[in-house]
């Protein structure tokens, strides 16, 4: 089973295919959130619901050859990159038919095949890897942009602006992309943040523009001509995309009942869906939602039918050179 | 006949590396010019886009090699101080170590990071003097530590050819090493050890430049009858246990020496092992610099903290007396 996807140059072309993806990505996430409730996904997830604008305005402007960096909160990144949401879930239930054979889970998954360097669970963590793989494109004189995601929480880490300077410093195809949701965890960004996020990028020399996030033709737009630029040679291009997680920073929050958002800002928000603003792009969307709907039903049926990992293998994979480490506890 | 220096060696493994593979790239600091010696011509000769003189940005561009290496280069990163380690050890340790696994093996990481100069130096005081191969090895990052300048070629040019991240600690006290090179050097495998010296009575397992101490140590005592063997583990992680059953099972007899913290240092680990698996005819016993050592700047204090030939000497006999 596998969508048309970015790899395959469609998938997102027209205002219908970027809905269709948008609504993808909700549902996979409500799912999510179902299976967490379920107790079938361990661990949990962070849920991108309310940012999907975000991953697929962005995604939207990439070829197939192009990479991402991804976040904790990755996996609208994913999904819009072209991964299969049947594999996605798989991981995330941690089953060996999942992106990572079961061994990354929802904070790493990554389909190295198309571009996806890994969701990453360290904050900032991806966006000098995001840069070493555009150096290592510019380098073979390769024409691929590389998306480093993250959020404002990773504005205030110091690898990241190292990061926004040598990307600079060296003109890499670099398209930054800051989601900024309002919220590092739980701590608001306006108690966080000194100066602005566009001020960070442009301390380097880096041309920054903000952006509606909830708007995924916004983003496109934007993302197109981050992109062009990058893809030129005309160095690296920040990209604030202002936006708002519907959801916690985590499904623990609900069983925990932490409470540090308003609830008219989160109703005003959600006034805003990035799902409504694309379905108003298109005529009627009940073919999609239903096309959707039995996508994800299938994604359900394969992920929970699929076997867990033998613990046998529980090192399989620790290094790409076959060495077996000795055996520790499951001696 | 012609005498090759440690840092010539490593100069010369970075050289052919490059020649022969065009994935590979230098990244570091003071590179271009060559300071720390192991990069010295490497840019004139190969340019400056494949050795890359860095910004003073450790974690920036130790994740940009992160991410080089999983878009196809094979970057090798010099370090011109130890402590850099501490810096990056998210991109070494949380990052680049671990890519393999959680992408469930799809992706590697080909990153091999050279520290010249690691341990004391005198008069390099607190924060440059530390010798930490025990951290890498703990996390199971592969950790290479030479003692000759033949070893120094040998497994830096493994290490790089390696598919997964390798730290290579290239002791301080061992630049000044000299070998009697004719030809081409051999490729060393990691996770071979190497037995300099053999004997019967004891098994001295020595770390880096550690090594020369326990050769010397092992001349002196043949005088006096007793047969030292010179275990160089040479890699650290992974350990050659079973070089070391060999040695043990011959000797019985166990002292290490290692230029690192004792508690939960590589000396432990290789008592532990010891103690678990082989047969001991004497309680094993281990010479290091002390718990949570932090190397003082007066030359007398900082030696003071250094395992050196007499302690050795005091813990073979110690072992002898069993």
């Amino acid at each position: 089973m596998r969508l048309r996807t970015p790899a395959d140059g469609v998938c997102l072309e027209s205002p219908a295919d970027r809905y269709r993806m948008v609504r993808l990505i909700r549902g996979f996430e409500e799912l999510a959130l179902e299976l967490v409730r379920s107790g079938d996904i361990v661990g949990g997830t962070h849920p991108y619901i309310g940012q999907e604008a975000v991953a697929v305005g962005v995604c939207s402007a990439l070829r197939p050859e192009d990479q991402l960096t991804s976040t904790h909160r990755g996996h609208g990144h994913v999904l819009a990159k072209g991964a299969d949401p049947a594999r996605l879930l798989a991981e995330l239930l941690g089953r060996t038919t999942g992106l990572n054979k079961g061994r990354g889970g929802s904070m790493h998954a990554a389909d190295l095949s198309l571009g996806i360097l890994g969701a990453n669970g360290i904050v900032g963590a991806g966006a000098p890897i995001a840069v070493g793989a555009a150096w290592a494109a510019q380098l073979a004189g390769e024409q691929r942009v590389v998306v480093s995601f993250f959020g404002d929480g990773a504005l205030n880490q110091g690898v990241l602006l190292e990061s926004f300077n040598l990307a600079a410093m060296w003109q890499l195809p670099v398209v930054f992309v800051c989601e900024n949701n309002g919220y590092a965890t739980t701590l608001p960004a306006a108690v966080a943040v000194a100066g602005t996020a566009l001020g960070r990028a442009e301390a380097f020399g880096i041309p920054a523009v903000a952006v509606d996030g909830m708007d995924t033709e916004a983003v496109r737009e934007a993302a197109l001509q981050a992109a062009a630029r990058a893809r030129s040679g005309g160095g690296p291009v920040f990209l604030e995309c202002r936006t708002y997680r519907f959801e916690g920073h985590h499904t623990m929050e609900r069983r925990l009942k932490v409470d540090y958002r308003p609830a008219e800002e989160i109703a005003a928000w959600r006034e805003r869906d990035p799902l409504l603003r694309a379905a108003a792009l298109i005529g009627d969307p009940t073919a999609l939602d239903q096309e959707v709907s039995e996508q994800l039903a299938q994604a359900r049926e394969f992920a929970l039918n699929s076997p867990a990992p033998d613990p046998a293998g529980a090192c399989d994979h620790l290094y790409a050179s076959g060495l077996r480490p000795r055996a520790g506890a499951v001696a | 006949m012609s005498w090759l220096s440690y840092t010539k060696a490593l100069n010369r493994a970075l050289a052919d590396a490059l020649a022969d593979d065009p994935s590979v790239c230098l990244l570091g600091e003071d590179i271009g010019a060559g300071l720390a010696g192991p990069t010295l011509g490497l840019q004139k000769r190969f340019g400056a886009s494949r050795v890359v003189d860095t910004p003073l940005s450790e974690q920036g561009f130790t994740g940009v090699a992160v991410g080089a290496a999983l878009a196809g280069l094979r970057p090798v990163i010099e370090f011109q101080i130890p402590a850099l380690l501490f810096l990056v050890f998210e991109q070494l340790v949380n990052q680049a170590h671990k890519f393999s696994l959680m992408t469930g093996g799809q992706a590697s990481v080909p990153l091999t990071c050279l520290v010249p100069g690691s341990g004391s130096r005198d008069g390099w005081a607190g924060q440059h003097s530390d010798h930490p191969y025990g951290l890498f090895a703990h996390m199971g990052v592969k950790t290479v530590v030479p003692a000759t300048p033949t070893d120094a070629y040998g497994l830096l040019r493994s290490a790089i050819a390696d598919p997964d991240p390798v730290v290579v600690f290239a002791p301080a006290a061992a630049l000044g090493v000299r070998d009697d090179v004719t030809g081409p050097l051999p490729v060393i495998p990691l996770g071979r050890a190497r037995v300099h010296r053999p004997g019967t009575d004891v098994t001295v397992v020595a770390v880096g430049h550690l090594v020369h101490e326990a050769l010397a140590l092992a001349t002196e005592l043949a005088e006096d009858g007793v047969s030292v063997e010179v275990f160089d583990p040479r890699t650290l992680y992974p350990f050659d246990w079973e070089a070391l059953g060999a040695s043990l099972e011959k000797t019985g007899r166990l002292v290490v020496i290692d230029d690192s913290n004792r508690s939960c240092g590589i000396g432990a680990e290789i008592l532990a092992t010891a103690a678990e698996q082989y047969r001991l005819t004497a309680p094993p016993r281990r010479i290091t610099r002390p718990d949570g050592a932090v190397l003082p700047f007066a030359r007398e204090l900082d030696r003071a903290l250094q395992p050196g030939r007499d302690q050795l000497r005091h813990a073979v006999h110690a072992v002898l007396k069993h």
